[in-house]
């Protein structure tokens, strides 16, 4: 078990004949994942290195039962891409694009309500459950199957984070890359519960940075409800107030969003915050026995 | 994006928000002109650079004559402009707004931006103008009134009269607020704006509704479908590294340490000048440079961190998911000695192809310090600087 994703995952690319789009297509095939075909508008009825490709996203549905989705369409046609994909019930969507502009996300948002799709991102390094399948652009192989739920703002920092559990033997149940956009689909709050839900895993890491307070609501959610232990580390303790730190969403406001703030808040309900980047598997590991 | 208080105006001035009659100049003379054109007096000489607190520092002036407008301006161009925003190096002062002053009844509050919990625009205000928002939120939040927008159906005119009388403010002036309020939404949303801020807002003696200051901001990642705004982007306001590394697509923020820091992906850039700090270290910068670095904007990388002065040691820290080490290990090697590197260069590379990265390193005959992990590359490169 895991959760979002498992060896039984169909998955379909939106923006398959891009470079992008098909490199890492092919590197989710490669990896095991159940990869069933692709969409590009205009292009359908075409193969490109033998994925199937579709003018939309409801025809790949009919045709190849695919119950996923990951997009790579560039930014300015992005929002339409989510949005086509949740009208063809696509289970879940998972859109890597990074630059989408944030009113288009909000009307995705208020699109989505009440329908049954989840979104994962934007602008995030997609879902992975170890060994059996891999959406998105994480490189496969630092991973090991196992017990521990991963969720973070960050894709780089994600790999740290699964490199140093991989190093300590710690396997992981799903890596979930939630994006560094400001609006997004699936929160902290979001992953936690399907970790606490989820019998297969057994604790969790959660990375964070500046800006908004998705920690602060995923830390109540852990003081008041979670059972497993959880450790996690916040980025930007040195970041400046109102720059923006290369993600969209990474911006103290008005005092708020810092990582004191969030780190404090974190500790006091229960979680073991890591103090330095290169001690997240170390701090989960004070807190969770073997 | 950001943009000048006189061009924020304008903007509004075209969605029939009512500011006051106002024009920008650049030297006295234009001041002393626009002043006699614009009307009889007295004037607000207004310094124009992208920060708040522009008052306190001597860059807000009341005038009574056309002669005092062109002293003023001309006092205050080329005058370095320092408030809490600006730091205390401050900005030199290159256009300052000349306009109508007007009879302040009342000073009020109003601002729209984007919710992040809520994932909606949301229209906020607040009977404390001319305030900072941040205090009266900390102090006093509860006059601050917010009201969550619709995506689909937009700012309502019953969401902008429940703001109205919030305010306190009574017979014409509802229907003024209403359509002022409406004129805003309309002007966010057509801008793709991140955040918009009238602060104050006034309610002057004849009873009318003035936006007496405004700012904008820009959804960096929507500029691309307003080019105009694009093109009111003033270059001079921001540090001339961070302009130059956008032009080669690498997110560089300059900061005040020494150890210049050279890093794939947003999140681990921050966290890497966390682990500086943790070791006692300071970092000089933050720079992502993106998943798909090619050698050449690794070169240009290491000039910009160079370019700054304070700059005593580097460290490159790389987890290649997509980014293959070697290609990485390729392009320091050649930004080293493009550049003729000088100062102590710490490099830690992880992920795809690394051994061949490392051995490429080990070659190259460079003085690169190789470091295993985050924690060790942090204290070989704090420990060199302090050895400078």
């Amino acid at each position: 078990m895991s959760i979002l994703v498992d060896k039984y995952t169909k998955v379909i690319t939106q923006g398959i004949t891009g470079t992008t789009g098909l490199f890492h297509a092919q590197g989710a095939r490669d990896y095991g994942t159940r990869m069933v075909g692709g969409v590009t508008p205009g292009k359908g009825g075409t193969t490109i290195d033998g994925f199937p490709v579709f003018n939309t996203v409801r025809e790949a549905v009919e045709k190849t039962g695919a119950i996923a989705s990951v997009i790579y369409v560039p930014p300015p046609f992005a929002a339409d891409a989510i949005m086509e994909a949740v009208d063809a019930g696509i289970e879940m969507v998972c859109c890597i694009t990074e630059g989408i502009p944030v009113l288009d996300m909000v009307k995705v948002k208020q699109y989505m309500e009440g329908k049954k799709t989840r979104l994962i991102g934007p602008n995030c390094p997609g879902v992975i459950t170890p060994g059996e399948c891999k959406i998105g652009i994480m490189p496969g192989y630092i991973h090991k199957p196992g017990k521990v739920g991963v969720v973070s703002r960050s894709g780089t920092l994600t790999y740290e984070a699964v490199w140093q559990l991989t190093g300590y033997g710690l396997g992981q149940s799903t890596c979930v890359g939630i994006g560094g956009d400001p609006v997004n689909g699936t929160s902290h709050l979001d992953c936690l519960r399907m970790f606490e839900e989820d019998p297969e895993t057994e604790a969790v890491i959660m990375i964070g940075e500046i800006g908004g307070n998705s920690e602060e609501e995923a830390a109540c959610f852990v003081r008041d409800h979670m059972t497993k232990p959880v450790a996690a580390y916040i980025a930007g303790r040195t970041a400046p107030p109102g720059k923006r730190m290369g993600h969209a969403g990474a911006i103290i406001c008005g005092g708020k969003g810092t990582a004191a703030g969030k780190v404090a808040v974190l500790e006091e309900c229960g979680i073991a915050v890591a103090a330095s980047p290169a001690e997240m598997a170390q701090a989960l590991l004070k807190i969770y026995k073997l | 994006m950001n943009i000048h208080e006189y061009q924020a105006k304008g903007i509004l001035r075209s969605f029939g928000v009512p500011v006051p009659d106002g024009h920008v100049c650049y030297n006295g003379a234009s001041a002393r002109e626009w002043a006699k054109r614009l009307g009889e007096g007295p004037w607000v000489v207004k310094a124009q650079i992208h920060a708040g607190g522009r008052g306190k520092g001597g860059g807000v002036k009341l005038a009574r004559t056309p002669d005092e407008v062109r002293n003023i301006a001309r006092d205050m161009l080329g005058m370095v402009l320092s408030t809490h925003q600006t730091g205390p190096e401050g900005k030199v002062v290159s256009r300052v707004l000349v306009e109508n002053g007007c009879n302040i009844a009342r000073e009020l509050y109003v601002s729209l931006l984007v919710d992040r919990s809520s994932s909606r625009v949301t229209l906020m205000a607040s009977t404390e103008g001319g305030m900072d928002i941040e205090e009266v939120a900390a102090r006093t939040p509860e006059k601050i009134y917010r009201e969550a927008v619709e995506p689909l159906v937009g700012l309502t005119p019953f969401q902008c009269r429940n703001m109205a009388f919030s305010l306190g403010l009574e017979g014409k002036l509802v229907n003024k607020a209403v359509r002022m309020l409406e004129g805003l939404y309309t002007a966010f949303i057509a801008c793709d704006c991140s955040l918009l801020e009238i602060n104050p807002l006034v309610v002057t003696a004849e009873n009318e509704l003035l936006a007496l200051d405004a700012k904008f901001g820009f959804d960096d990642n929507a500029v691309f479908r307003h080019p105009k705004i694009g093109d009111m982007r003033d270059y001079d306001e921001e540090d001339p590294n961070e302009v130059e590394a956008s032009q080669h697509d690498l997110s560089y923020i300059s900061l005040t340490g020494n150890i210049g820091c050279l890093v794939n992906g947003a999140g681990l850039a921050m966290a890497t000048m966390d682990i500086i700090k943790h070791y006692g270290g300071d970092p000089a910068n933050f720079l992502d440079v993106g998943g798909g670095a090619t050698i050449e904007r690794v070169t240009e990388a290491f000039k910009i961190i160079l370019s700054d002065v304070s700059v005593k040691g580097i460290l490159v820290n790389i987890f290649g998911g997509i980014m293959k080490c070697d290609v990485i290990a390729t392009g320091v090697i050649e930004a080293a000695r493009q550049v003729s590197l000088k100062v102590p260069l710490v490099v830690r590379l992880e992920g795809t192809n690394v051994e061949k990265g490392k051995q490429l390193l080990a070659e190259s005959g460079l003085n690169i310090v190789a470091a295993n992990g985050m924690a060790d590359a942090a204290q070989k490169i704090v420990r060199a600087v302090a050895a400078c």
